[in-house]
């Protein structure tokens, strides 16, 4: 039952060859976007302007565990078959170093100059379950609150998303513990599921199914939706990590003098690699960029860290005077009082924090310790 | 602030003169700082030294001789802020690993003859003998870095001087962690910013020229290096290269030697 070349109805599945994907990469370039997918560079499959489908990984993995991360070859020739890398999508919606605007020095005071640098129309390609619900995430805190930040608005807005259902999961994913995956529900354009020769794609906008007007696609049968729904669920079953959510926040509310984050801060390095990794850490500082001459200014944006001991440096001293204050912080931030701010937990379990830790600290363990141990502390009969 | 451009002076003391080079290879800011300063003394540089008061005294170089110590009292007198650029001035330098040994054995090994030199005990840094105002780290320093706490204090503000780890200005460009993607021993996690993340955009782990960051936890990550299978001694060399007088350092390099 072939329907190609007729647009595909949204809301329905069709099967598309795999080579095909290269002409919508093709005609998101000539449609104005600038593609953004997975490629490989500096011994990690990253993030990056994508025009060719030579580019993505095709035939490679990863090999992820507490703070390491290895390329391997593939035994095959999927396009998809990794987890997710060292980027997330954040470096393009709140980029790391952003310039806002610049000063310059007049005879009667000063003129502001905004920065006109032309934002990217982006369409992201390859965008797993996870990193969606972390934009879903960090625009609760860039756009849905009492301020709405322009730059970050100015980057969403329109973004293109062929979201990829995940057909592997890394050692350190645990997606299912937050429910965020693996299977994209919402918020994408166009939604690939691989299969050996072919995708299964859901159709999820008029735009999406633009894309695909003209190219050789035909209607899904159940057959293809019954394999689809395997690989998602066999991706869920092999999860290794987990996360027990109950009642969380309460938990580390009652634990905050816990002799785990004596343990932790230890070993803890406040690097800050796993807020910079993390797909919905958004701290931030501002600095102001003097020229020799003292005539101009610009001000900047950086990606900052709770882990940064200046970042909380005010007058008076620091707030955070030490490692095992900060990393509490960033822990019952993201777990706790993230809920109490946004209505989400901060986590999405895509595991980054855990690979990209120098040394391996794991926030599913720290949590379980501390549950563990309050557990029993709690059958004791003590506090 | 007068009309009268502040006056800068560049001294040197035991160095390499690399964090002096690194002042002159600001060449295209040069000029237009010579604009806002009178740079008087600076022997790499002009050929006419002026002697007298500083506003803003560049220190490179550790103390070393009886003289240095001299020295740089005086300088200290002679201007309102002293500044001290790189490792050697900050923490001894690479020199100062040679104050893990007694004082009379280098000289004995390596001069024909040793009664000729007159030497202080220790290769030791400026903040040892008098008040420094700020000290720019690295071996040798950044010359952004440096423009820009000029720029700061010519402008009349407090210059900042940034000593998180190296880690998150990694991540601010993107590097891919050579640590966990390549098990290469980087001393990123425990060193100060301030080079411009040189080693990692190449590939190469940090071996912390810049000395250590703020609150470092120098055992955390020599634990993970021995885990990943660095050799003690491998370890100790981190630790003691450039900053092997910074207290963090020079304490876990001393574990690491004895193991």
């Amino acid at each position: 039952m072939p329907m190609s070349g007729g647009v595909p109805p949204i809301g329905q599945a069709v099967v598309l060859n795999k080579t095909d994907l290269g002409a919508i990469i093709e005609q998101l370039w000539q449609a104005g976007y600038t593609v953004i997918g997975p490629t490989i560079a500096q011994g990690a499959i990253v993030f990056d302007e994508v025009h060719r489908l030579d580019q993505l990984p095709i035939g490679w993995t990863d090999e992820q565990e507490g703070g390491t991360y290895r390329l391997k070859r593939r035994d095959d020739k999927a396009y998809f078959g990794y987890a997710v890398g060292p980027h997330s999508w954040k470096k393009y919606l709140f980029p790391p170093r952003l310039s806002l605007f610049s000063l310059q020095k007049t005879q009667d005071g000063f003129h502001v100059q905004q920065n006109q640098e032309p934002v990217p129309r982006y369409a992201f390609l390859g965008i797993r379950s996870c990193d969606l619900h972390a934009i879903e995430i960090q625009d609760r805190t860039f756009l849905y609150g009492p301020h709405v930040d322009s730059h970050y608005q100015a980057r969403r807005e329109g973004v293109f998303i062929i979201a990829v259902n995940c057909s592997k999961a890394a050692p350190t994913c645990f997606c299912t513990s937050m429910q965020t995956g693996p299977k994209v529900e919402r918020g994408f354009d166009l939604a690939l599921t691989e299969l050996s020769e072919s995708f299964v794609v859901e159709v999820a906008t008029p735009r999406g199914a633009d894309l695909l007007t003209g190219l050789p696609y035909r209607e899904a049968t159940g057959e293809d939706l019954g394999a689809a729904a395997r690989v998602v669920r066999d991706t869920a079953s092999s999860m290794k990590r987990h996360m027990d959510t109950y009642d969380l926040p309460e938990l580390l509310y009652n634990n905050l003098e816990h002799p785990r984050w004596d343990d932790v801060a230890k070993r803890c390095l406040s690097c800050t690699n796993c807020t910079m990794v993390c797909p919905t850490c958004f701290c931030h500082c501002i600095e102001e960029v003097p020229d020799l001459d003292g005539q101009r200014a610009e001000r900047i944006r950086l990606w900052d860290s709770c882990f940064n001991p200046a970042h909380s440096y005010m007058a008076g001293g620091m707030i955070r005077s030490d490692i095992r204050a900060r990393y509490r912080q960033w822990l019952t931030h993201k777990l706790a009082s993230w809920i109490d701010q946004y209505g989400v937990s901060g986590c999405v379990g895509c595991g980054r924090c855990i690979t990209w830790c120098p040394v391996a600290i794991d926030i599913t363990e720290e949590v379980a310790a501390i549950r563990s141990d309050a557990d029993k502390r709690t059958k004791e009969g003590s506090p | 602030m007068t009309t009268r451009k502040p006056r800068i002076g560049v001294f040197k003391f035991a160095s390499c003169d690399g964090c002096q080079l690194t002042v002159l290879d600001c060449e295209d800011e040069l000029l237009d700082l010579a604009e806002r300063v009178d740079i008087a003394y600076f022997l790499e540089a002009i050929r006419r030294p002026l002697e007298g008061e500083f506003d803003i005294a560049l220190v490179e170089g550790s103390v070393y001789t009886p003289e240095q110590e001299e020295y740089i009292r005086d300088i200290r007198q002679r201007s309102r802020f002293l500044i001290t650029l790189g490792a050697c001035a900050a923490q001894g330098g690479i020199q100062a690993l040679r104050n893990f040994t007694p004082p009379d054995e280098y000289p004995r090994v390596v001069y024909a003859l040793p009664q000729y030199i007159e030497s202080l005990a220790k290769s030791r840094p400026a903040s040892d003998y008098v008040p420094v105002d700020l000290a720019l780290q690295g071996c040798p320093i950044n010359k952004q870095q440096l423009l820009r706490v000029l720029v700061q204090m010519l402008l009349g503000s407090k210059p900042r001087v940034p000593n998180h780890a190296l880690c998150l200005d990694c991540k601010r460009q993107n590097i891919v962690c050579v640590l966990v993607a390549q098990g290469k021993p980087c001393m990123g996690p425990i060193t100060t910013t301030g080079c411009g993340v040189l080693c990692p955009s190449y590939d190469r782990p940090c071996y912390s020229c810049f000395g250590p960051a703020y609150q470092p936890n120098p055992s955390s990550l020599t634990r993970r290096f021995a885990h990943l299978g660095f050799a003690p001694h491998e370890i100790q060399r981190l630790l003691h290269g450039y900053y092997s007088q910074a207290p963090e350092f020079r304490e876990e390099g001393q574990r690491y030697a004895r193991s």
